[in-house]
C-alpha cells in the first residue's frame, strides 16, 4: 500500500483537474449531450459511496438505489414546500438519507455475506413498494413527485427564479460555450454544482479510506472472525460505513433532483441498485478512481451506444461491400440502440470473470507489465 | 370462510412457483454452494420455449381468396397453420396443447443450458467469494434477458391455455358453499397439480435413486464423499441442470396464467430469493413449504378485511410488502429459517 502524503495529494490534484477541465476533455466525444456531465459527478458521488462500503469492507448491498431514492423525494419535498433554493434540498436529502440507511443498515448487518445481500435485496423491494403505490400521498405513486403551480414554496421569492437555483444562480444555464478542436464546450452552472460535490466526496473518501477508521473497514473485510477474536466489535464500523455511503447516496439523489426536480420510484428499483454495483465493479472496487471511472464509462455509453441506431451503422460500413455492409450490421445491431444492456451485461460478466480489479486494476496490472516493476497499485 | 378458502387457492398457484423457483435455488444452493442470479432467467427461458413451440405450431400458409375481400377491400388472405393442413384435427389438438406439450421440448433445452452453465461458468467461481458468484450470475441474467428482448421484444406475448381447461371451476358447490361463491380457474389447478408433481419427483428422486443418496451425502460432506472415489462434481453437475429444469418446466407452465415478458425472471428472482432465506438456506422441505405459505400470506393480505385492519394501524397496502416484512422478522428471529439446520449461514 503506497501511503505516502506526497501521492494521495497528487491523485486528489490529477482528479481536480480532470473534473474542471471535464467540459473541454469531453467535449471532442460528445461532451455537450445534454445533462451528460451532471450523470457523471452525480453517479460518481454515488459509486464513491457504495465503494466506501463494498470497496472497504466486501458487503454487498443490493438496496442503495433506496437511498439515492429518498433523497430524490427529500429535495424535491423541499422544492415543493420551501423554495427553488437548492441547499436546503441538499441537506434534506443528506438527512434523509441518512436516516433510512441508519434503519436499514442496522437491521440488515445483522447479518453478513448473502444474508446480508438478500436482506438489503428485500428491502430495496420493499422500498421500491412503498413508494410506488403504499406511500402514494408522499411519492405521488407511478407518475411520481413533481413540483406543481399551486405547491406551498413558503421561501420562494417574488422574483427568484422559477427553476432550480443557488440564491438566483440557475442550474441549467450555460454560461460559457467557447470552441474547442472543432466542438462546441458547454460549461454549465450544474455540472460545476455537482463537480463541487464530487471532489468534495472524492477528498472525504480518500481521507477515509487512508484513516484509522478505513483501516479497520479493510481489517472487516480481510477478516471479520479474527477482529472479533481479538475483542473489537465491528457492528459500530459497519454501521458508520453503511451510513455514510448511504448519505452519498442521498447526496447523489439530492444533486438529481436539483438538476432536474423528478422524482420518481423507479429509481429505487433493485435493479438501479445494481447498476451501481456494475459501476463499482467495472471501474475496480476498493480503488479511489475506479467508481467515478465506471460510473462514467457506464453512463456515457450508456448516452451514446443507446443512440447508434441501423442508418448511423450503414454509414460506418459503408466501406465495404454492400452484403458485408449488411452482415455487419446485422452483427452489431443487437448490441446496440436498445441492446445496449446485451452489450453491459457482456462487458460486466467479463470483467468479474478475467478481471476482478476492474478498469483501475487491469490498467495498473497493464502498467507494471510495460515497465517491468513490481510496484504495488495505488489503494 | 367462503373468502379465506377463495384466497387461499388464489396464493397457491403464485405459491407454486415459488416453491419449484426456490426448489431450483435451494438445490444449487445445497449442492454447489452458489448463490444464483440467473436463476429468475432460466424460468423466463422455460416461458420463452412455451412461446416459442406456440409460434413455431402457429405457423401458416397464405392462399388468397379471390371471391372475398377483406376490410381494405383486397383480396382476403386465408392463413392456414401448416399443422391443420397436414394433419386435420389432430393438428388443431395439437396447436391447442402447445403450453403442456412444451415441456417435452424444454426438458432437454433446460438441461443443456443449466449443464452449459454450470460447466462454462459456475464451476470456476467456485473458490471465489459468495460476492464474485452473485455478481457473475447477476450478469448471466442480464445477458440472458436482453437476448430474450432483442428476439421477442419488450411486450408481454399471450399464450394461451387447452381450450379443455379455459374456464373456471365452483370449487365452492362440492364443499357445501353456495353457487358461484368460490370459483377457481382450471389452468391453475392444474398448474397446483402440476407442481406438486414436480415437487415430488424430485424429493423422490433425491430419496430413492443411488444417484440421489450419493447427492445427499455430497450435500452433507463434500470431501469424504469425494475421499469415497465418487466423483462428486459429474453429479452436482447433473443436480444443477435438474435444478434449471425445474425453473424453466414452473416457467412453461406459468405463461398461460401470465403473459410472460423479458423481466418476469427478475420480478420472480427477488421473491424467489426471500422465499429460500424464510425456508431456510440449503433445506428443500423449507423452500416448499415457504413458498407456498408467502404465496398464501400474499393473497391473504389483499383481502379488504385484511387492508382495512392495517389502514386503521397506519400501513396501507399490507398486501404489497407483507412478504418482505415477513422475510425481514424471520431473519432477525429466526435466521436459520424456518426448517433450516442449525449453524447455517448464521453468522
Amino acid at each position: 500500500m503506497n501511503n505516502s502524503k506526497y501521492s494521495d495529494s497528487a491523485l486528489l490534484l490529477f482528479f481536480i483537474i480532470m473534473v474542471v477541465a471535464g467540459p473541454f476533455l469531453l467535449a471532442p466525444f460528445g461532451g455537450s449531450y445534454p445533462d451528460l456531465l451532471q450523470k457523471f459527478a452525480i453517479f460518481g458521488i454515488f459509486a464513491i459511496g457504495f465503494n466506501i462500503l463494498f470497496g472497504l469492507t466486501g458487503y454487498l448491498s443490493f438496496g442503495h438505489a433506496v437511498f439515492l431514492g429518498v433523497g430524490s423525494y427529500g429535495a424535491v419535498w423541499m422544492f415543493k414546500l420551501l423554495s427553488y433554493n437548492v441547499l436546503p434540498a441538499l441537506v434534506v436529502a443528506v438527512v434523509v438519507a441518512g436516516f433510512f440507511s441508519v434503519v436499514i443498515g442496522y437491521i440488515s448487518l445483522r447479518r453478513s455475506g448473502i444474508y446480508f445481500s438478500i436482506l438489503t435485496l428485500a428491502f430495496a423491494q420493499m422500498m421500491f413498494n412503498v413508494a410506488y403505490s403504499v406511500a402514494t400521498p408522499i411519492t405521488n405513486g407511478e407518475t411520481g413527485l413533481q413540483i406543481y403551480n399551486d405547491d406551498p414554496q413558503w421561501l420562494q421569492g417574488a422574483d427568484s427564479p422559477l427553476t432550480t437555483n443557488l440564491f438566483g444562480l440557475k442550474m441549467n444555464e450555460v454560461f460559457w460555450r467557447p470552441e474547442f478542436l472543432g466542438f462546441e464546450a458547454q460549461f454549465n452552472v450544474g455540472y460545476y454544482f455537482c463537480a463541487f460535490f464530487l471532489i468534495i466526496a472524492f477528498y472525504l473518501a480518500l481521507r477515509i479510506t487512508r484513516s484509522p477508521f478505513g483501516m479497520m473497514l479493510r481489517a472487516i473485510k480481510t477478516n471479520q472472525n479474527r477482529l472479533n477474536f481479538t475483542g473489537v466489535s465491528t457492528r459500530p464500523y459497519m454501521l458508520a460505513a453503511f451510513v455514510i455511503s448511504g448519505m452519498y447516496a442521498g447526496l447523489a439523489g439530492g444533486l438529481w433532483a436539483c438538476m432536474d426536480p423528478l422524482a420518481g420510484a423507479e429509481r429505487m428499483q433493485w435493479t438501479a441498485s445494481g447498476e451501481v454495483v456494475l459501476m463499482t465493479i467495472l471501474g475496480g472496487a476498493g480503488t479511489m478512481l475506479g467508481p467515478v471511472l465506471g460510473a462514467g464509462f457506464i453512463k456515457y455509453f450508456e448516452a451514446i451506444f443507446s443512440k447508434i441506431n441501423d442508418q448511423v451503422l450503414h454509414s460506418w460500413f459503408a466501406f465495404m461491400p454492400d452484403g458485408m455492409e449488411n452482415v455487419m450490421v446485422a452483427i452489431v445491431h443487437p448490441f446496440v440502440g436498445k441492446g445496449w444492456h446485451l452489450t453491459l451485461g457482456l462487458l460486466f460478466m467479463m470483467i468479474v470473470i478475467f478481471l476482478p480489479g476492474g478498469l483501475i486494476g487491469g490498467l495498473t496490472s497493464l502498467g507494471r507489465v510495460l515497465t517491468g516493476r513490481g510496484r504495488k497499485s495505488k489503494g | 370462510m367462503d373468502a379465506i378458502l377463495l384466497q387461499i387457492l388464489n396464493g397457491l398457484d403464485k405459491g407454486s412457483a415459488y416453491a419449484l423457483i426456490a426448489l431450483g435455488l435451494t438445490l444449487i444452493f445445497g449442492t454447489l454452494g452458489v448463490v444464483n442470479f440467473a436463476h429468475g432467467a432460466l424460468f423466463m427461458i422455460g416461458a420463452f420455449c412455451a412461446v416459442t413451440l406456440n409460434k413455431v405450431f402457429a405457423l401458416s400458409s397464405i392462399t388468397i381468396d379471390p371471391t372475398k375481400t377483406d376490410f381494405l377491400g383486397k383480396p382476403l388472405q386465408v392463413k392456414t397453420p401448416y399443422l391443420e393442413k397436414w394433419f386435420g384435427d389432430a393438428g388443431l389438438a395439437i396447436m391447442d396443447w402447445s403450453v403442456p406439450l412444451a415441456i417435452i421440448v424444454s426438458i432437454p433445452i433446460m438441461m443443456l443450458i443449466g449443464y452449459v452453465m454450470e460447466r462454462g461458468l459456475i464451476r470456476h467461481f467456485y473458490k471465489r467469494p459468495h460476492a464474485d458468484q452473485i455478481l457473475v450470475t447477476f450478469g448471466l441474467a442480464i445477458v440472458l434477458q436482453e437476448i430474450i428482448k432483442a428476439f421477442y421484444g419488450a411486450n408481454p406475448i399471450q399464450t394461451p391455455a387447452p381450450s379443455t381447461f379455459v374456464g373456471t371451476l365452483d370449487i365452492g358447490v362440492y364443499l357445501g358453499f353456495a353457487q358461484d361463491a368460490i370459483t377457481y380457474p382450471y389452468w391453475r389447478l392444474v398448474y397446483f397439480a402440476f407442481a406438486c408433481l414436480v415437487i415430488f419427483a424430485v424429493f423422490a428422486f433425491l430419496r430413492f435413486t443411488t444417484f440421489g443418496m450419493v447427492v445427499r451425502a455430497g450435500m452433507a460432506d463434500r470431501e469424504t464423499v469425494g475421499l469415497l472415489g465418487i466423483n462428486i462434481n459429474k453429479k452436482f453437475t447433473i443436480m444443477f441442470a435438474l435444478a434449471a429444469c425445474v425453473a424453466g418446466v414452473a416457467g412453461v407452465m406459468y405463461t398461460p396464467i401470465n403473459s410472460p415478458n423479458y423481466h418476469m425472471g427478475m420480478d420472480f428472482l427477488v421473491l424467489s430469493f426471500v422465499v429460500v432465506v424464510v425456508g431456510g438456506m440449503g433445506s428443500l422441505p423449507g423452500a416448499v413449504l415457504a413458498g407456498f405459505l408467502l404465496g398464501i400470506l400474499e393473497s391473504i393480505a389483499s383481502m379488504n378485511v385484511v387492508k382495512q385492519f392495517f389502514e386503521t394501524i397506519f400501513i396501507p397496502s399490507i398486501d404489497q410488502i407483507v412478504i418482505y416484512l415477513v422475510a425481514v422478522i424471520v431473519l432477525l428471529v429466526r435466521p436459520r429459517g424456518l426448517l433450516g439446520h442449525k449453524g447455517m449461514m448464521e453468522d
